[in-house]
């Protein structure tokens, strides 16, 4: 056994959340195998981040450092992981099933000839294989699966397993040598979102919006909320059909699965689509005037009462106890 | 300008999921089955290409008999062209899947090959990217925007909170995604076209993709269960907003441990 990889992406110097629970998840992968823990990072930055990797447990980060990785596009990430995992030789390479993860992950694997365990939500490794679950079928099925490959590829679903950090010592950093070829594709602009407004990707609180709204400018209820939480805001299909806020914000089977320590829907049924993109949430508040809202049966804390009357005070109610505490 | 679309051929997401007497997948009787629907995206991206630039648009798809149904589809909404390889992709991963896929569409040495960000249901997000690599060719995810212009594609890219703008050199492989465009409903001139046109069909051996290959990945489902029941969740009911509210924000505080 010579290890786990964990592919880390970064943001401002830091690890991104995504990065710590996937080196929690690797941490316990190679407890349970008896190997190591590594972890890669791309870009002229990549060494900075040796402290936060070394806290999650990794005893080594691999570093590409090239300017050419600053942005991540797949031909030039492919080719440099490809050059770490053939000095690393891990036997379980972890991504965060984030959007530049699942891209890089199976044009990894594809070029390693070996499969992908697409956005696990558990992973163990027992009986010398790489074993774990996942929902399908808008969570209608759970799967158990095993990845024989060598490595052993999968990518974890965002908020799925904790962030611990292990409290380690800085990791050793081990530079690898890379050359920058010739990409077919270039990155001409990044759209940036308006300053300030959280992601659903990452957030650990959402507060999602629905069709009982009535309106667009009733968003200012579920905004208000997700600001006073510290949340970021989310949506049903509905309303982001009827052109109230941006797909960037919709969660389910045919938006973004998330899965955040607490998830508020506000005048939402609950269609089992939409229950595909947040039913494994960790907490799970509903707020609904109709008694029977298919929502309640996978909330924690089922609601029932006008979402006019009640987001107001609880707004303020948040606030008042943010304050407090 | 020559375009694939790999369609995808998936539960209705409406549908009931029942898992068969040895819990080693679904049952698939009594299902009802439908293009994916990131892969219409695709399709209709493929057809709007053609109509401005000309060219062929190729469905293809690894499945079983019904899946030559959906190719059907294809062909009454614009493809000119429909390919079904005949199979069962069930017990085959993802990168099973692309090997077939790849080695069908390498002799058609298309411009373009479009897919789904995902199949609904299994939600893999595999099959483009492993196509991408095993073609050789340049790739760009989740897209929302696609232009052609002098023989460039500018790609606009959703990531987390941001788009990006990607130009990209042809041959290339695209994975549709939402917003891309509204896909077009069948019309009756269409239906009737598509009947004329044969779907050609082939296995993987044909294609000379061997077993040994078809099993490379390794990803193996070992068994499907049902999720656990949400134990007990709580109700507040009444007209007093004030405590409803103050009940929700203990139940933030105290179990949910926000602040
Ligand atoms: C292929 C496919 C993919 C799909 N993908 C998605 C997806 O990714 N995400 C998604 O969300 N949907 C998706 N859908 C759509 C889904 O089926 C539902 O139509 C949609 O989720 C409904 O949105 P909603 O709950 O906001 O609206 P509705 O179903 O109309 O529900 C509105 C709710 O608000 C409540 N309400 C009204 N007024 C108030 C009030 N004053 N106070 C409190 N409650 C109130 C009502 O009781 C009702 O329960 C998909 C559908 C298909 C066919
Ligand atoms: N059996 C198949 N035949 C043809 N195309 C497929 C098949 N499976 C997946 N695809 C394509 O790959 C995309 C992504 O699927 P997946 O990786 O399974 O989520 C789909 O949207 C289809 O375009």
């Amino acid at each position: 056994m010579s290890g786990v990889l964990v592919v880390c992406e970064s943001k401002e110097g830091k690890l991104r959340k995504p990065s710590r629970e996937i080196l929690s998840l690797g941490r316990k992968l190679a407890a349970e195998s008896g190997g190591t823990l590594s972890a890669v990072s791309f870009g002229t930055g990549a060494a900075d981040l040796a402290s936060d990797t070394g806290s999650g447990g990794a005893t080594k980060l691999f570093v590409v450092n090239d300017p050419s990785l600053d942005d991540y596009m797949t031909e030039t990430h492919t080719s440099a992981l490809q050059a770490v995992v053939a000095m690393a030789q891990p036997d379980i390479l972890l991504f965060s099933a984030s959007t530049n993860g699942r891209d890089l992950a199976p044009r990894m694997a594809a070029r390693l000839n070996v499969g992908v365990a697409s956005d696990v939500t558990s992973l163990e490794w027992s009986d010398g294989k790489l074993r774990g679950t996942r929902p399908l079928y808008s969570g209608k099925v759970i799967a158990h699966f095993e990845a024989a490959g060598k490595p052993a590829v999968a990518t974890v679903r965002p908020n799925a397993v904790p962030a611990e950090d292990a409290g380690g010592a800085p990791s050793e950093v081990v530079p690898v040598e890379w050359q920058a070829g010739e990409p077919k594709t270039k990155l001409i602009e990044t759209k940036a979102p308006a300053a300030g407004e959280l992601t659903i990707a990452e957030a650990d609180i959402i507060v999602s919006g629905g069709r009982g709204l009535k309106d667009a400018e009733n968003y200012s209820y579920i905004r208000d909320l997700a600001l006073a939480l510290g949340g970021a805001v989310g949506a049903s299909r509905a309303t982001v059909d009827a052109g109230w806020i941006d797909h960037q914000h919709q969660v389910g089977q045919t938006g973004r699965v998330v899965s955040p320590n607490l998830y508020i829907a506000v005048g939402i049924s609950g269609a089992i689509q939409h229950l595909a993109g947040m039913s494994t949430s960790k907490h799970i508040i509903a707020i609904n005037k109709d008694p029977e809202a298919p929502i309640f049966r996978v909330s924690d804390l089922a609601v029932v009462g006008d979402l006019f009357e009640i987001l107001p005070v609880l707004t303020e109610e948040v606030k008042k106890a943010k304050a407090q505490h | 300008m020559n375009s694939v679309v790999c369609i995808s051929h998936v539960p209705d997401t409406e549908s009931k999921i029942k898992i068969n007497q040895d819990g080693s997948g679904i049952e698939e009787g009594g299902l009802k089955f439908i293009v994916s629907p990131y892969d219409e995206y695709a399709l209709e991206e493929a057809i709007r290409l053609k109509e401005a630039h000309g060219g062929d648009v190729t469905v293809i798809s690894f499945g079983p008999d019904r899946v030559a149904q959906g190719l059907r589809e294809c062909l009454a909404r614009g493809a000119t062209k429909a390919l079904h390889i005949q199979g069962d992709p069930s017990g085959v991963d993802s990168l099973g899947i692309a090997k077939v896929l790849a080695a069908a569409i390498k002799p058609m040495s298309p411009d373009l090959v479009l897919l789904g960000i995902k199949g609904v249901g299994t939600d893999n997000s595999l099959v483009g990217p492993m196509l991408a690599e095993l073609l050789s060719m340049p790739q760009v995810n989740v897209v929302t925007h696609l232009e052609l212009a002098d023989g460039k594609l500018t790609a606009h890219r959703e990531i987390e909170g941001a788009e990006e703008v990607i130009a990209l050199a042809m041959p290339a492989v695209i994975t549709a995604q939402k917003g891309l465009n509204d896909p077009r409903y069948a019309s009756l001139k269409g239906i009737m076209a598509a009947k004329k046109i044969t779907i050609e069909s082939t296995t993987p051996a044909e294609l000379g993709v061997t077993d040994e290959e078809l099993n490379a990945g390794g990803i193996r489902i070992t068994s499907l269960e049902l999720p656990p029941e949400k134990a007990g969740g709580r109700r507040i009911e009444g007209s007093d907003t004030a405590a409803a509210a103050a009940e929700i924000v203990r139940y933030i505080r105290e179990e949910v441990k926000a602040f």
